[in-house]
């Protein structure tokens, strides 16, 4: 049975975490995330799901992480402020593998910034925002639809790869209203973190074929240790430099050598374009509507869009805009995404279009520029 | 053959502590009261944060979480939120919840979760080598405080109180006994429970303050310590300088999980 109602994109992660099974969440209130608290706040009590109110947003991931390590798919909710602070926990979950999902509705920064207006600034962030070397998973959802489906997904990957899921989201589509209906019949497929073979001695970090270890939780029988320290197999505290360059590199390739099985993307018109525009989020929604007018003038323009932001498609890129006349990357930031996008295409004219004060970016100006560059 | 209270430990020996040190009392303390407790280790949790006194979970065999400096408390409340079942404790040293995690800790108290806090209380940051904390006194040395230290210190028990916990107490190294009875009483109390204890650290902390030798510092715990039976019989002169032992605050408020179980079960029953 589905039902057609109109639903708010923060909303909609709300009830994608409790359609992945989520049964805890800690949060802090933030513009403009905050419609994510108050709806889990209202829902879980009637699932038996726990929501909690912190102090603020380094005890909201910190208690999210405890309620993972107890077998309980966890997560919150923030904005900029609120993720620069959950930065160094972020680097927690990571080290120590606890599945957790960070939703990031993205407003204008630096600092305060701009609260109530769109962004889309923390690329990078999600990406580099702890110190040292690790890899992380990030979606950016571009419909409220989207946004329910990719909480899902932000959840799946958390549980299958052991490791922090970032959805970055853009206020716009946080605040955006529009048509939401889940069928029941056709619900996505729901992972769960590896439990322990029964029987077999468990070595909580082991480097398993896969590098994904089974997650023994809390409670259930397996007495071990987690530490934020680097750490052996056994989880205990290691300098020893093997044990150090094993983990760091068993981190960053478990989710750096999957990029075929965690990224994917969207191709409108792609096939003879010869303008391939680049954009995620709200802003995809304007290149999409961009490239049709541009169709229409006879400008052969095509969208990609990532829906997976983390980690990047080095190969999947290159491939995709080897022989275009132009890639266009327009982002309302200063130009995060494209950087890497010219990290990895060199024959191709690789443009960068910004903008920074919290507004959308407009067709016309997409169409704008990509005249500006033929 | 091994005391009982042995089992509580992983026996992954040698432990990181310098000689002198108060932090395998208190584990040991703790292994003894958990032995009285009889909780199942499976069911038990012990959380730390970042310092010396933190790694004591690394050498306890139940299921241990070494956090981030200061997050000891949240990620307790996780556990303890998702898990009600869960016995909680948690160990931190003075900067590590009474600096960096001193939000954490006065909320924790306010909530009233049923976990126990157990807080090594060595007056100095000893792992980065001997910074005054929150909880050194006023005119001790230490190497950011060389010329004596012009910051007050909290008392950390009025703090609990203050803030809601619903179980104080304050033990030291010296008193191991009257130590292992105030966790078993803390952990039975339902609520939040603290306990303070008043420990040594000859390397960091009594080198920088005429008491190098462990049993210097040892003795000043002796000298300066007064039951609480004692001190209701002392004038606020003689208390001067002396440190009060003992159960502090007791009191049943609310306890955090019980309240939202409540809560779950009205609007599950139909309520609003």
């Amino acid at each position: 049975m589905s039902k057609v109602r109109l639903v708010q994109g923060n909303e909609a992660c709300a009830l994608g975490a409790i359609a992945a099974g989520a049964t805890f969440y800690a949060g802090y209130p933030i513009t403009p995330s905050t419609e994510v608290a108050e709806q889990i706040a209202v829902l879980f009590p009637k699932i038996g799901g726990k929501f909690i109110q912190m102090e603020d947003e380094i005890a909201s991931i910190g208690a999210i992480i405890g309620a993972s390590a107890a077998g309980h798919k966890s997560f919150t909710a923030t904005s900029g402020p609120g993720f620069s602070l959950m930065q160094e926990l972020i680097g927690y979950a990571a080290i120590t593998e606890i599945p957790t999902v960070v939703i990031d509705v993205m407003r204008p920064g630096p600092s305060t910034g701009l609260p109530t207006l769109s962004s889309q600034g923390d690329i990078q962030q999600a990406r580099w925002g702890t110190h040292g070397d690790h890899s992380i998973i990030a979606l950016s959802p571009s419909s409220v639809m989207e946004a329910y489906y990719e909480t899902i997904q932000a959840f799946n990957l958390a549980e299958k790869y052991r490791t922090p899921v970032v959805l970055l989201m853009d206020e716009e589509i946080g605040h955006l209203k529009e048509r939401f209906e889940v069928n029941d019949e056709e619900k996505p497929e729901i992972i769960n973190r590896k439990a322990p073979e029964p029987g077999k001695e468990y070595i909580p970090y082991e480097n398993t074929e896969d590098m994904i270890p089974p997650f023994a939780v809390f409670g259930s029988g397996y007495r071990y240790h987690i530490t934020g320290l680097t750490h052996g197999e056994k989880g205990f505290y290691s300098s020893a430099l093997p044990v150090v360059d094993a983990m760091i590199r068993r981190l960053w390739h478990k989710i750096e050598d999957r990029v075929d099985d965690i990224c994917r993307f969207e191709q409108v018109d792609t096939a003879d374009a010869e303008i391939l525009l680049i954009a995620y989020g709200s802003t995809a929604r304007s290149a999409e509507e961009a490239a049709e007018v541009l169709r229409a003038e006879g400008i052969k323009a095509g969208v990609l869009r990532p829906i997976t932001i983390w980690p990047f498609h080095d190969q999947y890129i290159a491939e995709i805009c080897q022989g275009r006349k132009a890639i266009i990357v327009p982002e309302m930031n200063m130009g995060q995404y494209v950087r890497e996008v010219q990290r990895v295409v060199q024959d191709v004219p690789v443009h960068s279009l910004t903008r920074v004060d919290g507004e959308m970016i407009t067709p016309t100006e997409i169409t704008a520029m990509v005249k500006e560059v033929l | 053959m091994n005391a009982l209270y042995e089992n509580y430990f992983r026996k992954n020996l040698p432990h990181i502590w310098c000689s002198g040190c108060g932090n395998g009392i208190v584990m040991s303390a703790f292994a003894r009261a958990m032995e009285q407790l009889g909780y199942d280790k499976n069911k038990t949790t012990a959380v730390s944060g970042i310092g010396c006194s933190s790694r004591i979970t690394g050498y306890l065999d139940l299921n241990t979480l070494h956090t981030a400096h200061g997050r000891a408390l949240p990620f307790a409340t996780g556990v303890k939120m998702s898990e009600p079942e869960m016995n909680v404790f948690i160990f931190m040293g003075d900067g590590d919840c009474a600096a960096i995690g001193g939000n954490h800790f006065i909320h924790a108290c306010r909530r009233n979760m049923d976990m126990t806090a157990i807080v090594i209380n060595n007056h100095i940051y000893g792992m980065t080598g001997g910074q005054f904390s929150p909880l050194t006194p006023f005119g001790k040395k230490a190497t950011t405080a060389p010329y004596g230290s012009v910051d007050p210190a909290f008392d950390l028990c009025e703090l609990a109180k203050g803030a809601g916990a619903n179980f104080v107490a304050r033990g030291n190294v010296y008193h191991a006994k009257q130590l292992t009875d105030l966790i078993v009483a803390g952990a039975r109390h339902k609520g939040f429970s603290l306990i303070e204890v008043m420990a040594t650290c000859p390397v960091s902390y009594g080198r920088h303050n005429k008491m190098p030798k462990p049993i210097e510092l040892m003795n000043h715990i002796k000298e300066n310590t007064v039951s609480l039976a004692r001190a209701a019989k002392m004038t606020p002169e003689e208390l001067e300088g002396k440190v009060v032992n003992g159960i502090l605050h007791q009191v049943d408020g609310k306890e955090y999980c019980q309240e939202y179980q409540n809560l779950l079960d009205r609007i599950q029953g139909g309520g609003k």
